[in-house]
């Protein structure tokens, strides 16, 4: 099985040379993307069934010692969050292949390649167990998106991305001084190690190290007030692109941050924490309650709902940060669909600005199913998957005692329902508007619904799971607060 | 650590912030490229003293320097190239879009935040208050 570790970053990155060397045969390169990430996601279920029965699985590449090289862990955390991520990237690019022959659609040989490279660096950022190696991963992703974002080279979107690749770049400088920092107080830049060392040092050095890697994984999860970035360059990009960003960019930089402040032990931020997702939950809504573009408002509903995430971490508690996992694992799906909805709206009318579109619910009614279902989703409705994850974390509050912030998750919760219905109103119902001149083909059409439709049946599946789902959350979480699983693991 | 290498890391990284908050984007690469700097100096600052070469024809130098650092540096020096050059090209090719290459304000904000500094009677004025608020944009 540890081949299959190393298989995950590795083979998406081999196909992603080879697609990029047969772009222009447009059959072979989408079949051969397709494929690819069909075959990770299907090591990522074995990976995540054989982790689940026999344990964690290490992979120490090139056989060198856990002090001395790189070391890979697929942990039950790592395992499930590989299998949504790759599930939803492949979805994505379902939905890319039928987009690509309509007017708004990216150029279909760059994302191919692009999202492989991108699967290759989420996988690595999900499965190293080295700081150093997280931050290749993290260019790895980053050099990626920067390409998929601007390569279109219009005019918004070079706009939008200097500011995405300026900050992302200033993240990244900083994280590089984090390893320095962290290299120069303990020796080593091995997670397992750290998970040792870190806890022995002074805590005011403890202290420090948790806050300049909340600022790091924070600018890159959009937290509060760290997310301006993120409304500005999301919108301008291509949908099939914002969706994959939406769905898991923000993503990474949580499940990092949860990693990161379980395995070190930052206890005594939690509730520096708990202040900034509160903020992130209402700044985020309340930013989105004030815009008139579907994209624009969903960019928003990302940096809100990253506050909830951060909320579970924030608790410290097994309850709150398997709230945290469960509610990642149902974000992740949710926020890619409601994109790709907002680029079904787009891709029928033209634009997705609200005070221009109308009607969607009579003249097109598989889009405003394919809305309404991860709209009601993200509200927090019951019985979807949104419902679970918000009802475990506000549930994991009360055990804690922490009201504030279970009040402000709650007007933070019906907020998000008002701005969904603002959606609702503005473009299913009303006056009909025509839609866009030339119209998409029929079959392009269809495989961009199917590929949505797919993505929505998933965020269901989530809600049917939810049983299993959260017994394996408090596993993950009991496992992430004892430490011990995961050091006895690496260390041997 | 020593002191000259603090100082360079604190000037480095402060010159390099300070650029990087200019308008221009060929100051925001040179920005970038004095705090990558500042990182790698950091980055070998951590490795503790300076010493020898640590591999010499296969034997192991009690008096070594740390290699570690060295190569993250080299990791981080080639990323860091990498990613100026593109951002010379994103300079390059705003400069071809629009004369300079400056980073532009979010046009959409500037519309949320024109419609709040414009005054109340734009309600009244119905569907057109989208108009105002982007001529006052252009203004």
């Amino acid at each position: 099985m540890t081949a299959v570790v190393g298989l995950a970053v590795v083979l998406p990155l081999l196909a992603a040379a080879v697609v990029l060397g047969v772009r222009s045969l447009a059959p072979v390169r989408d079949v051969l993307t397709l494929s690819t990430m069909a075959a990770v996601t299907g090591m990522s279920a074995a990976l995540l069934v054989e982790v689940e029965r026999n344990g964690t699985v290490v992979l120490e590449v090139g056989g060198w010692a856990p002090d001395l090289g790189i070391v890979l862990v697929a942990d039950l955390f790592a395992a499930l969050i590989l299998l949504v991520s790759t599930a939803t990237i492949m979805a994505v690019e379902l939905f890319a292949i039928g987009q690509r022959r309509t007017p708004a659609g990216a150029d279909p040989s760059v994302v191919g390649p692009l999202l492989l490279v991108l699967t290759g660096g989420v996988s690595l950022s999900i499965l190293t167990g080295d700081l150093f190696t997280l931050f290749v991963a993290f260019e790895l992703i980053l050099v990626a998106s920067y390409v998929l974002l601007t390569h279109q080279g219009r005019q918004g979107q070079i706009r939008s991305g200097m500011t995405y690749v300026v900050i992302n770049l200033f993240a990244s400088a900083l994280f590089l001084f984090g390893v320095a920092i962290v290299y120069a107080a303990t020796g080593t830049v091995n997670m397992a190690l750290l998970a040792e060392r870190i806890p022995e040092l002074p805590e005011a050095t403890q202290v420090g190290i948790g806050l300049w890697f909340l600022v790091v994984f924070g600018t890159k999860a959009a937290i509060f007030p760290l997310f301006s970035w993120l409304p500005d360059s999301y919108p301008t990009a291509p949908t099939t692109i914002t969706a994959v960003f939406a769905g898991l960019l923000t993503k990474i930089g949580v499940y990092v941050l949860i990693r990161f402040y379980s395995l070190m032990e930052l206890d005594e931020l939690g509730p520096v924490l708990l202040v900034i997702a509160g903020l992130t939950m209402i700044i985020g809504v309340a930013g989105a309650l004030a815009q008139d573009d579907v994209k624009r408002i969903l960019s928003f509903h990302v940096v809100s709902q990253i506050g909830y995430m951060v909320m579970g971490l924030g608790f410290f508690t097994v309850a709150g940060v398997a709230g945290a996992v469960l509610f990642l694992v149902h974000q992740i799906p949710v926020k890619t669909v409601m994109f790709l909805a907002g680029g079904l709206i787009e891709d029928d009318q033209g634009t997705s600005t609200l005070s221009r579109i109308g009607g969607l619910a009579t003249s097109r009614p598989v889009i405003a199913v394919l809305f309404a279902l991860p709209a009601l989703s993200l509200a927090g409705l019951p019985p979807f998957s949104g419902f679970v994850a918000k009802l475990a974390l506000v549930d994991a509050g009360m055990a804690s005692g922490a009201w504030v912030i279970v009040t402000v998750s709650l007007v933070g919760s019906i907020l998000t329902l008002l701005s969904m219905t603002k959606i609702w109103l503005g473009a299913f119902w009303g006056e009909i508007t025509a839609p866009a001149v030339p119209a998409s083909s029929r079959r392009s059409v269809t495989i961009m619904q199917s590929a949505a439709g797919i993505a929505v049946a998933g965020t269901i599946a989530v809600a049917i799971v939810a049983g299993p789902l959260w017994t394996v959350s408090e596993r993950i979480a009991t496992d992430l607060l004892d430490r011990a699983p995961y050091i006895t693991a690496v260390r041997g | 650590m020593s002191i000259a290498m603090i100082l360079a890391v604190a000037g480095l990284a402060a010159s390099g912030t300070f650029l990087v908050t200019s308008r221009s984007l060929s100051r925001i690469v040179l920005g970038f490229s004095l705090l990558g700097h500042a990182a790698v100096i950091a980055l070998l600052a951590s490795g503790g003293r300076a010493g020898n070469p640590p591999i010499v024809d296969g034997e192991v130098d009690p008096d070594a320097a740390n290699p570690l650092p060295q190569a993250l540096s080299l990791t981080a020096i080639v990323i860091s190239f990498g990613l100026t050059l593109f951002v010379l090209a994103l300079a390059r090719r705003q400069q071809l879009l629009s004369g300079d290459d400056l980073v532009e304000d979010d046009v959409e904000d500037r519309r949320v935040a024109a419609r709040a500094d414009e005054p109340r009677d734009a309600e009244a004025r119905g569907s057109d208050g989208r108009d105002t608020a982007d001529e006052e944009i252009r203004s």
